[in-house]
This record gives C-alpha cells, structure tokens and sequence, in this order.
C-alpha cells in the first residue's frame, strides 16, 4: 500500500498517467495509431508526426523549466518565435529561384543570436532592475510581435530555399525527422549540465531562497539571467522549427499562444509555478502529452477552435489532481486508517 | 485574580507521524499574565493554534467562561474573545494604521464606510497604549515595535478577553520591551488574561504570575512564578539536570594567537561608525548589544554582504575589499545568518545539498562536486555535529529548529574557514542544542585555530565562552572587554552606557 | 531635496501624478502637431473607442490588487459578443433580456474561476489560463463565423450619441463605462468588500489571521472580473455590432499594461483607480496619435505601449525601492 502511495505522489506519475490514457484510448479509437511503416528510408506513422511536432514544444518547456524554477515566468517566448523566424527567413530571402542570400547556418546563428539577445534583455530586467518577471517578460510580448513585423515589413515572408525546410521537416536520408534529433539534442545537453555541473543545484536555490543563496555565496543575478538566455535561445530554435515547418515568416501567427502551452507543460511536470525544485522529465512528458492531447483530439474530429475547450478541461481536472487538497483527501483517508489502528 | 477564564481540557492533537498534543490542560484567570514554555516541539505553537482555531483539536475540551468552545478558524476565535499577536506581526503593510485595528469591522453610517469614526477612535486607542503615531499613515512606515503595539489595541478594540502574545519581544530592544509591558499589565489590570509564549527567562520572571510547562507534546504541570526557582523551572522543561549546561567552558576561555582580520576606521552609512576591530586565530571574539546597537551590521561588513564606505579591511596584513559574500567566501571568511528561516536554509532541498551549498558556490557551478563525495562531506559533518537526521536525504524542512541550525553550521564549517562568524545561532534553540553548540563554538577555536565571532542576545551565553567581548551601542562600538572584565556587571554597564 | 523625497516621492499619490502628467504632456503633443486634436470630439472619442477597454481595467485592477491574474479576460469579451448575437438572431428574446443574460453568463464564469483558485488553492495564472482556452473554445463552438446584430433595439443605442456639449457627444457605452468606475471606487474605498480585497493583496496570511473572509472575498473578487468582462463585452457588441471568434485577442494584456501604467502594483495590495482609467487613455491617445499620422504602421502601437509599460514598470520598482528607503530612514 504505501508502494502504492509513493508512485501516486511521485512528480511523474500524473503526466505519465494522462499520456498512458491517451495512447490507450489511441489504440482502441484510431486505427493504425502505432504504427510506424518504414518507407524510402524514413519512418512514417501517427506516433512520428506526434514527435515531430512536440519537438518544438519539448525545447521551448526546457527553457520555461529553468525560468519558473526561479521563481520567474517568460510569457515573451511566443513573440520570440515569430522574432526568430522574421530573422532567418528575412535573412535567406524569398528569392523565387530557390535561392538563398546568406549561407543556411549563418542565417540561423544570427536569428537565435538575436533571441539570445532578447533572453538578455528580459535578464537584464529581471535580475538587474528587480522588476516581476510576468511584468518583464509583458514588455517582449507585447513588442515582440510589432519587432518581428518591422524585421519583415508587415509581410508574411515565404522561402523557396529547400534545405531550409529540412530544419522543420525531414533531411533527406534520415529516418526521423530533424525536430526530434534537435530536441534530443536539446534534451541531452540540459541532462549533461545537470550532471556535471551546478548549475541545477543553483537555481533550485535561488528559486526557493533567493537570498539565503546570495548568502552562501550564490550570484544570484548571473543565474537569473542565465535561465533568461536559455529560454531565448530556446525560443530562438523553436523558432526556426516553427518557421521551417511552414517555409515561411509569419509573424502573426508564428508562435502565438506557444509559451502559454509551456508553462502548462511544465506545470503538468511537476514543477510548481513558484519556483523551487523542477521536473525536467516532467516537463517532456509533459509536452508530448499535451501535443499527444492536441493530435488525438483532431483525430477525433475537433476543429482548430474547439480544440482549446477540451485543452481547458483537461488542464484543469489534472491541476485539480495535483492540488494539495486532493492530495490531503487521499492522504487523511489512509492516515486516519493508521490512527484507528494504532 | 479570580474564576478561571479559559479551561482546555486533555487537548489530543495529532499529525502524520507526530503526536503533537497528548492530555494537556491549560488554564488561564482573567487578570493575570500566563507564560507557556517548552523547548522546541514541546508542543506550544500547536495548543495556540488549537485555541486559536488555525487547527481543529482530535480529542479535549475547551470552555471560555464556562461555555464550550470550538473554534473551527481564526474568525471564530475572535468572536469568542481570543486574539493574537504573533511573533511576524500578521497585519497588512499597505493598509493605514487606522485600517489594520478595524478591518473587518469598520464602522458604518448610511451604508458605507465612516472613516472619519475609524481615524477617530484609532487614535483614541493608541493614545491609550502611549502611542504618538499619524493613525492614517501606512503601517509599513513604522518599526516592528510599533507594529505589535497596533497588533494590541486591534485586539483591545476587539474586547478580547484572552490576549495571546506570541514570542512578542523576539525583535524588540529593551526600551520598546519595557514599553510593551506596561501595556500588557495595563491589559491585566483590566480583567484580560494574557497568555506569554517566550523563550526570554527573564522577562517571564519580570512580567508573569503563573508558567505552564510543556515538554515533548505532554503536560508537566502549572506552577506559580514567584514559587519556581528559575533553576526548577529550567529542569522540567528540559527534564535533566542543569550540571550539564554550566560545563561548557570547562576548560578555560581559548587563547588568541595571530592577528587573522584588521578594521580600521570601517564607516557604513545606516550601518555601523567607525569600527576599530582586530580578530585573532583561535579566539572566541562576541558582539555584546541591545537590539539596533549595529552587530549584525558590522558582522556583514566583514562578509560583503555589504560595503565599507570609509576605512578599510586587512587580512593577514593585506587590504582587502568584499564586494560580495562569495569573494568573502574565497578568503576563508563564513557567515551564519541571524535567521535561519529567511537567510538559512533551503528548505526544500535535502540536508546533504543544504551542507554542502557553500563548498559548492565557492567552488562554482562548473566544478561540480561529485555525488558520493557529496555524502562523503554531509555523513561527516551530520556524524560530528550530531544532527539528527533519518537520512541525509531528509528535506531540511522536517527538521526541528535546532537540527536545522546544527546544518547550516555545518555548511560553513565545510568551507573550512579561517574566519567563522556565528550572528544568534542559539536563538529559538532548545537548552540542550544551546549548550552543545556553545561547546562546539570553543572546541573549533581551541582545536582548530579558528578565529571565531559569536553574536548573541544572550549575555550569559557570550560571558562563557568568548575571549574577548566587543560592546556596540548605537551602531558605534563602545567598549571591548577582556578576560577577568567579562562578566554580567561589567557587560550590563557597557551597554548601558557610562563604562 | 529630503522635504521633496519625503512629500512628492513618498506620496501615495506620486505615481499617479506621473500618469496624469505624461497623458497631459502627450495631449499637449497632440495638439501641438494636429489641428485635429483642438477638437473636443477627440477626448471624447477617447473614451468612446476605448470604453470597453475601460471596464475591462477595472475588472483585472480588483484581480491584481488581491495579488492575482486573470487572462481570460479577452475571451470573455468574445464569448459575450458571440452570445448576444447568437441569442438575438436565433431567438425571440429582447435587447434587454440577452444582455442580462451575458452579464449573468460573466458573473457565473468568474465564480467558477474564482471557486477553483480559492477552493484548491490553484494558481490563477493557469485557471484563468483554461478559462481563456475555454471561453474562445466555446466562442468558436456557437460560431466560426460572423455573426451580424440587427436587432434594431440594440443598433438604436449602439449608434445614439449623448451630447455633453454642442460639438462633442459621448456613446452610451463610455457612459456605462464612467458609471462603472465610479461604481467601482466607491466600492474599493466604502465597502468592506474592497478594504478586504486590499487587505488580502497586502498580506494574504494576515488578512486570514485577522479573521477577515479571505475564500469569500477572493471568489466574490473574480466574478467581479468576470462580470467587467461580459460588460466590457457588451459595450464591445455595441461597437462591433457583431459576434465573432477572434474579437478582443490580447485584451487581457492591454488591460494589464493599463492598470500597471495607471499605478498598480502587479504584486498586490496598491492600486488607484483614477489612475488605471488615466492608464486606458494613455494606450488610448497613442492610438490616435497613429491614426492621425496615417503614415505609421500599425505594429509600431505595440511597440510604443510596450515601451511605456517598460518605462512605468522601471519607475515604479525605483519608487518602491527609494520609498522604502525613505521609510526606513524615518
């Protein structure tokens, strides 16, 4: 029985649990769910789009991790994406011939660059000017999208270059499609930090006592900004994914609503929204669970603007779950079973 | 004095794993001033909250005047006549003054709010407690002192009977203490009952008339001040002999060897004046005050916490400048903070990653100390501090006040410095962590050469085993105090003024 | 300079005079550099454009002020639009009947909201985050289309003008809008219900202390943001005399940067109401600065707003930093 318990209040097991249901109504409700054919060397199948397209969100939760773990929050990452996008597509070019001004990377390293730099920037305000992080990050959302219309002049921004389509789709001859090496890529390079450094100890500290951390020595104001970069450059790449997936800049659309769809993938990981210890496990499962939600529901039939009622519900029963309330209802139940026993 | 006011009655409280309350009983006359006292999870703070209807009770009676009583949230033990002043003065900081004694009850005329009648009678009330305050400024604008006092005439415009004063004089220097009592036995003669929930022997013996004991969640008994020696007192709460306490010092005061830390002439605006100090290896140095009187001020001078704006430092000879704890760090200099709760611990982190925190900063994120070196570090430092931990995996959090303490010692004790400063590592401490931490404060300066600052309230504490006492009044440093000097007199003297 | 620092910058109401001031120094811009801004029609236009902005403020100043959030505001705003006009083409009831009824649907939606975040202690930002998902979810279930309102009751006084001068008039929205706030200061400042909501926003754990009805007022708090945003939504049907899946996106944020501009305090417990109506006007007359110019896109609003917002933020964390200084010295 307290087996039993353990595994109900570990972080994971809510996110693993909403995924598990998911597949196994899948499997019943769609035909063909699982499976993966193996054709002209690439894998195709339900379960691959799913990847695909959680891979962009799996990479902007790792960046949210980090900032919530803080104690902040980064509601400007939407509006990076679409800064992002406006960048690297302005930078390519949308020559009908297929293409491109500037070399594929360089155009890349400069759009995440210039997320980099706006990962700064809510850093800078943050930690150095002290101001809210929700209030901070408001500022970035709210311009961001007005910055990535003047990069693109008010245009969508389409690119014939091919190769660019390769970020958000398939290289030719890889079994998989590039978002998932990119965000395992991702992923294995938080694992590693975590490992070998501190830095994971660090910001658990600041996060749940910024200033017994300033006291033993911890520079609070680096990390802080630390985290900032990371959800910039985050942004950044998720970016070009969103981009690429579309061949085009649409900064209107590129990327709305993304960082609310984070903060939920991190919330359902586990970590609590005002800071402290995180989840990064979590916040995967997370995001492929909610994308997983996303997929399942069109299958069945739901259309783009109703898509968000049954988000809302499912969001709610599992915060629900995860409540201290419901927690205490189910721990008082077996505890006063240990009293009457005593 | 007369019937009694208040009777609670074998109050049974449990939690998870912990019986909190077992059997007790509680009684209180109107008019009189009621100590509880209790080491560490003695039970106190729970048999408050019981009362006060933060918890509800699993077994007991409470009667108020005779008629039973059950209140299920704070609200209702207010409307039974029981309020509170707790230790973190609970009002709101952005409200006026006025506000804070009446919300929740503002006077109405016509349907609204008549904020004339509330500004009014605010100011009625705290001429009464001797107050001179502006009723319609915010309550953030004045000192904790203040506060506790608009904490009190909220609970009088209530018509309290029972008045509960929770470790009321924690951040109060002697004046505002000496201020609080004359309100309080004003209160009594009044007719209320004043429960006084404090560590502070010798204010009980000052200001009460009757001293409940609680030792481990259970009842000791109720006994008449002026018929308990402090001595009596001090056994039941702890339930062993006081011999123990006394041999802490057993050897002698440690001798001082080289000069480790100069500060000469070191100014801080809002701080501290002109600091003339010098620390040596291997001897106990204390910080000897009233509250104010700048010791934590100066201790944070020498850990970058903050910055000299005139004179200078100078370790080992050489000038020095702190610009932050963790360049203060890299010279082997620690600091415990005052409060462990805000400044200490990291609560939800295990006890292991608590200890070694400091090790880890100082050696930056990028040289991450590997896991079994991790426990290697934090099974030594529980081991020879005797913290009592089920596991190091433990989240700090669980642990009592004194365990807690014992840990963030240890993590300044991992960082092996040649400068240990320890601002009022005893406080909120039971007797026995007391002594045993006081023990190990002389054993590091004799056996380890380690230069050590220790700052307390408590006199006796600093009398038995400093070195040297440094006397600080008005953020200036007044006086410093050697050998066959320390003692209660002489120290009392200092601070007072005219040595 | 200490007798400045002291009365000017400790002053409650500094922060306000500075939004005071800069909507002053921006109107005076304005007519400076258009003739069209001497018109008295262009102030009152201001509030005729931004009425549903107005209330909308107001609704999300008592969430921010109890220390919480509320971005379902937007949706709100659509569902109530969507409602009427569904409810006033598909069926026979009058003007008045539908809009007591959307009124009535905001109030239920802010009672949910403001049940789960008391009741389970959930965080507000995620709750009112489903309520937006929800709301705009359940906007697009009655309609992916436009919907048109014809009624003639209502485009009566959608298009009635009230004249508070010859040459300047006032729709009836911006009048609902003003009664509104009045409402709602008077309540803040004379009920108990709005000294309670200051009291929970300075410190939550005291006001539970004190005994004060912290559950209650937090519920009674959010469908009072609920009902602000199904009025700022029916002043919106009454500008767009349409329901539609995508009115009023962002909202929230232009409230909240409104609010924030106007003084308040993002953290809880501090806010003025007179100032967050200044706050509206400012986003208001950039607005119309834009319009006016003609030559300036129309992303360039959001970039401006964001910069104020960021100017304000940044004035108002070194307020409350030197203010409390200032305290401290005392």
């Amino acid at each position: 029985m307290n087996k039993f318990r353990k595994l109900i209040s570990s972080h994971l097991f809510l996110p693993l649990f909403a995924l598990g249901l998911l597949l196994i109504f899948n499997a019943f409700a769609t035909p063909g769910f699982f499976h993966i054919q193996f054709q002209n060397g690439q894998l195709f199948g339900r379960i691959i789009d799913i990847l695909n397209r959680a891979s962009v969100l799996v990479i902007l939760s790792l960046g949210m991790t980090f900032v919530i773990a803080t104690g902040g929050i980064d509601i400007s990452q939407g509006s990076v994406i679409a800064i992002s996008g406006a960048v690297c597509c302005s930078l390519i070019g949308g020559a009908g011939d297929g293409t491109a001004r500037m070399p594929l990377v360089l155009a890349c390293l400069i759009a995440v660059t210039v997320c980099m730099l706006c990962g700064v920037w809510n850093g800078f305000l943050v930690s150095t000017l002290k101001i809210q992080p929700m209030v901070a990050t408001l500022i970035l959302m709210t311009a961001g999208r007005g910055i990535a219309m003047l990069i693109t002049a008010g245009q969508n921004v389409p690119v014939y270059y091919t190769p660019f389509t390769y970020i958000g789709n398939t290289i030719p001859g890889s079994p998989l499609p590039t978002t998932i090496y990119l965000a395992i890529g991702m992923v294995l390079l938080v694992v590693l930090v975590q490992k070998k450094t501190s830095v994971g100890l660090f910001i658990q500290t600041v996060g749940i006592n910024s200033k017994a951390a300033h006291g033993s020595g911890l520079n609070v104001n680096s990390i802080v900004f630390l985290v900032y970069i990371f959800s910039g450059i985050c942004a950044g790449i998720a970016g070009l994914m969103d981009a690429s997936m579309i061949a085009a800049a649409d900064p209107n659309n590129a990327g709305l609503n993304m960082e609310l769809d984070a903060i939920l993938a991190v919330a359902l990981g586990g970590t609590l929204l005002s800071g402290g210890k995180y989840y990064i496990s979590g916040s995967i499962i997370g995001a492929i669970t909610i994308q997983t939600l996303t997929t399942t529901l069109y299958a069945l039939g739901v259309s783009s603007e109703q898509l968000p009622v049954c988000k809302a519900l499912v969001v709610i029963l599992i915060c629900l779950l995860q409540s201290d309330k419901v927690k205490r209802l189910l721990e008082q139940r077996s505890y006063r079973k240990a009293v009457d026993q005593a | 004095m007369s019937e009694p006011l208040l009777i609670m009655r074998g109050i049974y409280k449990y939690f998870p794993g912990v019986k909190a309350l077992q059997n007790v009983d509680f009684t209180l006359r109107a008019g009189e001033i009621h100590a509880l006292m209790g080491e560490n999870g003695a039970g106190k703070s729970t048999l408050i909250k019981v009362l006060t209807g933060v918890y509800p009770r699993d077994a007991g009676e409470v009667l108020m005047e005779g008629t039973p009583i059950a209140p299920a949230s704070p609200l209702e033990a207010q409307k039974a006549k029981i309020s509170t002043v707790y230790q973190e003065v609970n009002l709101c900081p952005n409200l006026s003054v006025a506000e804070n004694i009446f919300i929740g009850r503002e006077p109405k005329k016509a349907g609204r709010i008549d904020w004339k009648t509330v500004n009014r009678r605010a100011e009625e009330l705290v001429r009464q407690l001797d107050l001179p305050i502006d009723v319609t400024k915010t309550l953030d604008s004045y000192a904790v002192a203040v506060q506790q006092m608009v904490a009190i005439a909220r609970a009088v415009n209530v018509d309290a009977k029972v008045l509960i004063l929770d470790e009321p004089t924690s951040s109060l220097d002697e004046n505002e203490t000496q201020r609080l009592f004359a309100v309080v036995r004003r209160l009594k003669e009044r007719g209320m009952g004043v429960v006084f929930v404090s560590h502070f022997l010798d204010q009980i013996y000052e200001l009460c008339d009757r001293v409940t004991v609680l030792r481990n969640g259970e009842l000791v008994g109720e006994y008449e001040i002026g018929k308990l020696p402090r001595m009596e007192l001090i056994s039941k709460m702890i339930g062993k002999e006081l011999g123990n306490i006394q041999s802490v010092n057993a050897g002698g005061a440690p001798q001082a060897g080289e000069i480790l830390l100069e500060a000469e002439g070191v100014s801080a605006f809002g701080r501290i004046q002109n600091l003339n100090l010098t620390l040596h290896r291997g001897e106990v140095v204390g910080f000897a005050g009233l509250l104010g009187s700048g010791r934590t001020e100066a201790a944070e001078l020498l850990f970058g916490l903050a910055r000299p704006e005139q004179g200078a430092l100078k370790l080992e000879g050489k000038p020095v400048r702190f610009s932050s704890p963790l360049e203060a760090m890299r010279h082997k200099i620690a600091f415990c903070p005052e409060d462990r709760k805000v400044q200490g611990i990291i609560g939800d982190l295990t006890v292991r990653e608590n200890i070694i925190l400091g090790l880890q900063a100082k050696k930056g994120a990028w040289s991450h100390i590997p896991i079994k070196e991790q426990e290697r570090i934090a099974d030594e430092y529980i081991r020879m501090l005797q913290i009592k931990v089920s596991s190091p995996e433990q989240l700090i959090r669980n642990l009592s006040g004194g365990n807690q303490q014992k840990a963030i010692i240890a993590r300044w004790l991992v960082t092996e410095p040649d400068l240990l400063i320890l601002d009022e590592p005893t406080r909120g401490i039971d007797i026995g962590t007391k002594a045993e931490i006081q023990k190990m404060i002389v054993q590091l300066a004799r056996e380890k050469n380690m230069s050590i600052v220790f700052i307390s309230s408590e006199i006796d504490e600093m009398i038995r085993t400093c070195t040297r006492l440094v006397v600080l009044r008005d953020r200036k440093k007044v006086a410093e105090l050697t050998g066959g000097e320390i003692n209660s007199d002489r120290v009392m003297a200092a601070i007072a003024g005219g040595v | 300079m200490s007798w400045i620092r002291k009365n000017i910058l400790g002053s409650r109401y500094f922060s306000f005079g500075i939004t005071v001031t800069l909507f002053l120094l921006l109107y005076a811009v304005g007519m400076a550099n258009y003739r069209g801004f001497l018109k008295p029609q262009v102030f009152c236009n201001l509030f005729i454009d931004n009425a549903a902005l107005i209330v909308a403020t107001i609704g999300i100043t008592f969430v921010l002020l109890i220390g919480g959030i509320d971005i379902s505001i937007g949706s709100v705003v659509a569902l109530t639009c969507m409602t009427i006009a569904q409810l006033l083409d598909k069926t026979n009831l009058s003007a008045v009947t539908v809009t007591v009824l959307a009124l009535a649907m905001g109030v239920l939606f802010g009672l949910l909201q403001g049940w789960l975040i008391a009741e389970f202690n959930m965080q507000p930002f995620i709750v009112t985050l489903a309520g937006q998902f929800f709301a705009r979810g359940l906007t697009a279930i009655i309609s992916r289309d436009t919907i048109d309102i014809v009624n003639p009751a209502y485009t009566a006084v959608a298009s009635a003008r009230i004249y508070l001068a010859p040459k300047a008039f006032v729709s009836v929205g911006a009048v609902i809008a003003l009664i509104a706030l009045v409402i709602a200061a008077l309540v803040l400042k004379y009920t108990r219900f709005g000294r309670n909501i200051y009291a929970l926003g300075g410190s939550e754990g005291s006001a539970a202390l004190m005994g004060l009805p912290t559950r209650r007022t937090k519920i009674l708090t959010y469908m009072v943001s609920g009902f602000c945003s199904a009025l700022a939504g029916v002043i919106y049907s009454l500008i767009m005399l349409s329901g539609y899946p995508l009115h009023a996106v962002g909202m929230e944020m232009d409230a909240i940067a409104s609010s924030v501009i106007g003084g308040t305090l993002m953290s809880g417990g501090v806010a003025f109401l007179p100032g967050t109506l200044f706050g509206v006007l400012i986003q208001g007359i950039i607005q119309t600065f834009i319009t006016f110019q003609g030559t300036l896109s129309a992303w360039w609003t959001r970039i401006i707003i964001a910069l104020l917002l960021c100017l304000f933020i940044v004035m108002q964390t070194l307020i409350v930093r030197s203010r409390r200084r200032i305290h401290a010295e005392n």
